[in-house]
């Protein structure tokens, strides 16, 4: 049935003067190859479908040969360093207009909107830069060790590579990542209101591993500091507790291959669960101490202003949040009918244990399906069942993790937190479908 | 080859030198004590309690000259600028300095939250300023200079009088009259270590925030609280480029494709990288002046080219107000000489 030109589904009108006279007289004819590009250049929007089924004798990507199919290919190695395809250039890291004035301390999104499973692929790990990024060579860079240790120590990194390595796979987060729905509304698509986060699979030294060697001070020594060799020597402290732990990692490794530079190559610190500004990247320096630094990213930025006037000082953990990726704020739904509503959840005190995914605005809630791998600290990818009948919708996802914690609604945030955080925003997400299948971004008590 | 004989001067180093040896029964070979003149080179942070703090001193009045030479371009000559970054100063009263809470962050009376209405901690300043601070020459400052500039700030939201002489001393009694020293709070679930019952921050990791997991009829109507403006709906592109062609879905077309613009500058797009367009717009003032407004003033006169790129190149201050440029050293001469040329014949917005 659904195979059949008489599929469920309406027809979308098209874009006014979408088609000259002439080429109307070309799809009578049957030729249609301008089709494509026509309808890309009038209107991305959701025609195309029922174009595919306007001629009888078949679908003319069938029926017709395509270039592809009828030629030689490129050779092996012509892109030495391989590249997605052209028709996936749309989905790039992009800036929020207005959001800062100097690209040197600002921040490019990563595209949620048109990715799959748990992994964010390396060229579109999202990128927050406090006075530019640097590509260190390797063979001059150091990472130094001090403060409460027997031994102030140096290793290279051809050291830390000889070292026994872990690879995990975690989040991370921005800590200001929705920071701009506070008060309202702000922004259209998931990658600029979810998209300073990713997921990745690191490779690293334990950093224990590491203090030990030096002779670490842990009954005197409770704090570290992080610090990066590149102009701003950006410094966060972190929690002894963490590093005993064995989570927090030295690493070089991401996704197969070293860093990338603007992922802090050759060297960043690996937080699991914490905000990303703690993922000291470009990592030159952890020092152990007895009390916290109360750095400029934990004394002026990266502090959360409460109503009563008080700024939390040291929130670090990102808390339980999902989102819906697709559909999601500025797409359209092609056509009445069935859909896979995916999206992603996470958790920076562990792991996921349900998302639940209501389309009508939160009266009622359906489980969704988590797919695997389910991970301590990572992404979780969420999946579930849909049919569109073609009637305004509010999508909504709700995760919860294994702490027992639920992520709250944006009501239940504001009634603790007010609207002035600018950080650590977990609320649920809404996305708000209408008849003509446009789906945008709305806040919902 | 070279790389080589580095590791192995690296390893000579290590076994050479009197330090005391790491405790690497299992990790033999990796790693080396570090010599005292490194830990000095790079420990260079500076604690509330003020470990770590080097001597020396400066006074507001030194500090104006400095932050008029370096920092006045992109904070403004009374750090009050939210032209590049967020102010520096401003919103604190001294009923704050006597209280030690910025009246502002409760009652909105400021229309920004400047670094002085937030920072609890004087040590943050000085540490900050000496390991980033110029913002295109971080670390350039000496210790005096950063004591002074401190000082300048510290003197402009009228916690010190300008004479007042800041030093590894002073500093101290400073701290007592920070408006925001008291503003900060640590009772919060969102630290990842131990308690403060138990030395370390917060409440050991209760959430504020108590949802419950309702299924079904969970509330009688549903309330939107807010919805994407109107003035927003196309303030970032043409959504339907920032879509995959295929799959179940499309973007929404909110402008024109890009195949109908012209194309990208070449030129534009370097004055971008390189950090020009943060201070001037194509056709209007920013900070410095537009690129249109300095075409106007010199387009006719001779040896416009060769005065622009010198101006460019080692800084300038007068023509177009008292706000200096500082010299554009990131930039090479090829660069520098392109960028004027495009100036002068007219460059244009995108």
């Amino acid at each position: 049935m659904a195979l059949t030109d008489a599929r469920l589904g309406r027809v979308r009108p098209a874009p006014e003067n979408f088609l000259s006279d002439e080429q109307i007289q070309s799809v009578k004819e049957g030729r249609r190859d301008f089709l494509r590009k026509a309808f890309i250049a009038a209107s991305a929007a959701a025609a195309a479908p029922a174009v595919a089924h306007a001629q009888s004798a078949g679908d003319p990507a069938i029926l017709e040969l395509q270039p592809w199919s009828t030629m030689l290919g490129k050779p092996v190695a012509a892109n030495p360093y391989g590249m997605p395809s052209m028709y996936e250039r749309n989905l790039v890291r992009r800036e929020s207009p207005g959001l800062t004035r100097v690209g040197g301390s600002s921040v490019a999104f990563t595209p949620l909107q048109g990715l799959f499973g748990i992994i964010t692929p390396s060229g579109l790990h999202f990128e927050r830069h406090h006075q530019g990024w640097v590509d260190i060579d390797p063979n001059k860079h150091r990472l130094m060790i001090n403060g409460l240790v027997k031994t102030d120590a140096v290793f290279t990194m051809d050291d830390i590579m000889r070292l026994p390595s872990v690879s995990r796979i975690h989040f991370i987060e921005c800590g200001a990542n929705t920071g701009m729905e506070w008060g309202n509304v702000a922004v259209p698509t998931v990658q600029y209101s979810h998209g300073m986060i990713s997921c990745s699979e690191f490779t690293g030294v334990p950093l224990k591993a590491i203090l030990d060697m030096c002779g670490a001070d842990y009954r005197k020594g409770r704090f570290i500091l992080a610090e990066g060799a590149d102009g701003s020597s950006m410094t966060r402290t972190i929690p002894m507790e963490m590093v005993e732990s064995g989570e927090v990692l030295v690493a070089y490794g991401m996704n197969g291959e070293m860093l990338r530079p603007e992922n802090g190559y050759p060297l960043r610190l690996v937080v699991p669960g914490v905000q990303g500004v703690s993922w000291v990247k470009w990592l030159r320096r952890i020092e152990v101490g007895d009390m916290p630094w109360a750095t400029k990213d934990e004394a002026v930025h990266y502090i959360d202003l409460m109503p009563d006037g008080l700024h939390r000082q040291y929130s670090s953990i990102q808390e339980c949040k999902s989102v819906i990726t697709t559909p999601s704020g500025g797409q359209t739904l092609l056509d009445k009918g069935f859909y896979n509503v995916s999206g992603l959840a996470w958790s920076g005190r562990g792991k996921i244990t349900r998302v639940d995914v209501s389309t009508d605005g939160g009266i009622n809630w359906r489980t969704a399906r988590l797919e695997t791998p389910v991970l301590s600290k990572a992404l979780t990818r969420f999946n579930i069942d849909w049919v569109w009948d073609g009637k305004p919708a509010i999508l909504q996802s709700r995760a919860m993790d294994d702490t027992g914690y639920v992520q709250p609604s944006y009501g239940q945030l504001r009634a603790v937190r007010g609207t002035k955080s600018i950080y650590h925003n977990n609320a649920i997400q809404s996305w708000k479908v209408v008849e003509s299948g446009e789906v945008s971004n709305v806040q919902v008590l | 080859m070279s790389r080589f004989s580095k590791t192995l001067i690296a390893l000579a180093l290590a076994v050479g030198t009197a330090a005391p040896v790491l405790a690497f029964d299992r990790y033999q070979g990796i790693g080396r004590a570090a010599t005292a003149a490194e830990v000095q080179a790079w420990d260079i942070d500076v604690r509330p309690d003020f470990a770590g703090l080097p001597k020396g001193s400066g006074d507001a009045i030194r500090g104006m000259d400095i932050w008029e030479a370096q920092c006045a371009s992109c904070h403004g000559y009374f750090a009050e600028s939210n032209e590049v970054f967020t102010p520096l100063v401003g919103g604190t009263t001294p009923a704050d300095i006597d209280s030690g809470r910025v009246a502002a962050l409760i009652n909105d009376s400021f229309p920004q939250r400047t670094t002085m209405m937030k920072v609890p901690t004087v040590s943050t300043l000085w540490d900050y300023i000496n390991r980033a601070m110029p913002w295109t020459a971080p670390k350039s400052l000496s210790a005096d200079e950063v004591y002074s500039l401190v000082a300048f700030l510290l003197n402009l939201a009228e916690v010190i009088p300008d004479d007042f002489e800041l030093n590894q001393d002073s500093i101290r009694e400073v701290q007592q009259r920070m408006p925001n020293r008291n503003g900060m709070t640590t009772d919060h679930g969102m630290w990842p270590g131990a308690p403060a019952s138990k030395g370390g921050i917060g409440n050991g990791g209760r959430p504020d925030v108590r949802a419950t997991a309702c299924m079904k009829d969970c509330k009688r109507e549903v309330v939107l609280a807010s919805a994407l403006p109107e003035h927003a709906q196309d303030a970032h592109g043409n959504l339907a480029e920032q879509n995959r062609p295929v799959g179940g879905v499309r973007g929404v077309q909110t402008g024109p494709s890009t195949a109908e613009q012209a194309p990208a500058d070449p030129l534009l797009a370097l004055a971008t990288e390189k950090g020009c367009m943060a201070c001037h717009g194509v056709a209007s003032k920013i900070i410095g002046p537009g690129y249109n407004e300095i075409a106007a003033r010199y387009r006719d006169q001779a040896g416009a080219q060769a005065l622009l790129v010198g101006k460019v190149k080692g800084g300038g201050q007068g023509t177009w107000g008292a706000i200096p440029m500082p010299p554009q050293s990131h930039l090479a001469d090829e660069e520098i000489d392109q960028l004027v040329r495009w100036i002068l014949s007219g460059a244009k917005a995108q």
